[in-house]
């Protein structure tokens, strides 16, 4: 049995639990912000040398804004874009591959690096392992595909859909397309409406705009 | 795509929600070092190996995550002999995790890491060796400009500073924390009132640090 009297705790409710004054009272007793990050840091790399996270993730600064690499142990499971709202995309991961999920760059290094180098025009494809999971059928099927289409090239939704087998099912392949969980690794933007307009892109059409730019102008260099 | 029902909170967002309370209660427990530091660690992992993964994903190294979990699991423990394929020991070892509340779970969880890192200081070579600095590479508690609230913390008596730390710090009702030290919600109830005014006398003659709540008039 609780006995409570009043006046005894600083604040006038229930006495065996703290208001949110008190909660934050409590938080008027320092832990740095810096040491919290490094112990997350030790944590991630002991969960990831003891098998124990599921989904290690970073954000990476790209021309086209922050992107976020998330990584299992199979390959690399998701690129997203800022717009999309880096929490919602982790959520989504949780709810369908694993909730272990942990902020640890290690994991998703080479295609970090990659990716730098993808932007600056020093490369054309990506040599790095996929977990393909988070698609399943055709459009899995049509998204294995897309690396086929050379860098600085594009195709039409209908020339992927001959492509794929499937020469009616251009509006699959548009939602084949829109729902890629790897893009610019797995090169959907490459990817157009047959009469050369954008069609969509996750990544929103500047971003598609520019990707498509930045390897027409690589090509042309590097052709010269 | 899909909308899919809203399952558990990734695990990083549990961190970052609850780790800076999780290291407070570590603190007042432990002192403000290294150890405080390896009992956090230590709530976390637990914490991790309990929340659950998706029944899709595959476990990173099957034949190792099992021999890790049985090594960690207590001698005579019953095997689960059900065929879920959740991670049997490891939430015997910490509960399965609550769907609201996390934070007093992750308190009860810390409050079992510290009497672990307290038995394992207590085996230690030299007992008497003061508590070792923080060592994970950045400013410890020395680097703090209002550092000087943690000492304040450690000099209360045990009752005091468990009190402060599970009540006060970590959120649990007197009832708990009452569970937890072995004492009775009426001792704990004091003896958090008399830590918390102890904790007030330091701290208002530190003009550096926040008042604490009520201490306006």
């Amino acid at each position: 049995m609780i006995t409570t009297s009043p006046g005894g705790d600083p604040a006038g409710h229930d006495p065996t639990r703290r208001s949110a004054a008190e909660a934050e009272w409590a938080s008027s007793f320092p832990v740095p912000s810096d040491h919290l990050t490094a112990l997350r840091h030790r944590l991630a790399r002991r969960a990831e040398a003891e098998g124990d996270l599921d989904i290690a993730y970073r954000t990476v600064d790209s021309p086209i804004g922050p992107l976020l690499l998330a990584a299992t142990d199979q390959g690399l499971l998701r690129v997203a874009f800022a717009g999309e709202g880096f929490d919602d995309v982790l959520q989504v991961l949780a709810d369908r591959v694993s909730a272990r999920i942990l902020a640890a760059p290690s994991r998703t290094d080479p295609v970090a690096r990659q990716l730098d180098e993808y932007f600056a025009g020093r490369r054309r494809a990506f040599d790095v392992r996929l977990d393909r999971r988070l698609s399943a059928g055709f459009r899995a099927a049509v998204q294995r595909l897309l690396p086929g289409i050379d860098y600085g090239h594009t195709v039409s939704y209908a020339e992927m859909a001959e492509r794929a087998g499937s020469p009616r099912a251009v509006r699959a392949v548009g939602t084949a397309c829109a729902t890629n969980p790897l893009p610019i690794v797995v090169p959907c933007h490459r990817v157009l409406r047959a009469d050369g307009s954008l069609g969509g892109y996750l990544g929103g059409p500047d971003s598609k705009r520019y990707l498509l730019a930045l390897e027409r102008a690589t090509a042309e260099k590097g052709s010269r | 795509m899909k909308p899919t029902p809203r399952g558990p909170l990734p695990f990083d967002e549990v961190v970052r929600r609850h780790g800076a309370t999780v290291l407070r209660v570590c603190r007042a427990v432990l002192g403000p070092g290294a150890d405080a530091d390896d009992a956090w660690s230590e709530t976390f992992l637990a914490a991790l190996r309990a929340w659950p993964a998706a029944p899709a994903a595959p476990a990173a190294d099957p034949a190792a995550a099992v021999t890790d979990r049985r090594r960690r699991a207590r001698p005579g423990a019953d095997p689960d002999s059900t065929p879920d394929p959740g991670p049997d020991p490891a939430v015997a070892d910490v509960g399965r995790p609550p769907v609201d509340n996390v934070e007093a779970w992750l308190v009860r969880i810390a409050h079992r890491k510290a009497i672990d890192v307290i038995r394992a200081r207590a085996r230690r070579p030299v007992a008497s060796a003061p508590p070792s600095a923080s060592d994970v590479g950045v400013a410890g508690p020395d680097g703090d400009p209002t550092s000087d609230v943690w000492p304040a913390v450690a000099r209360l008596p045990d009752r005091q500073r468990l009190a402060v730390a599970y009540h006060w710090f970590g959120g649990l009702p007197h009832t708990e924390t009452a569970q937890l030290t072995g004492s009775t919600p009426a001792a704990v109830r004091r003896a958090a009132a008399d830590g918390l005014a102890a904790l007030r006398r330091v701290l208002s003659d530190d003009p550096a640090s926040s008042r604490p709540p009520g201490a306006r008039s």
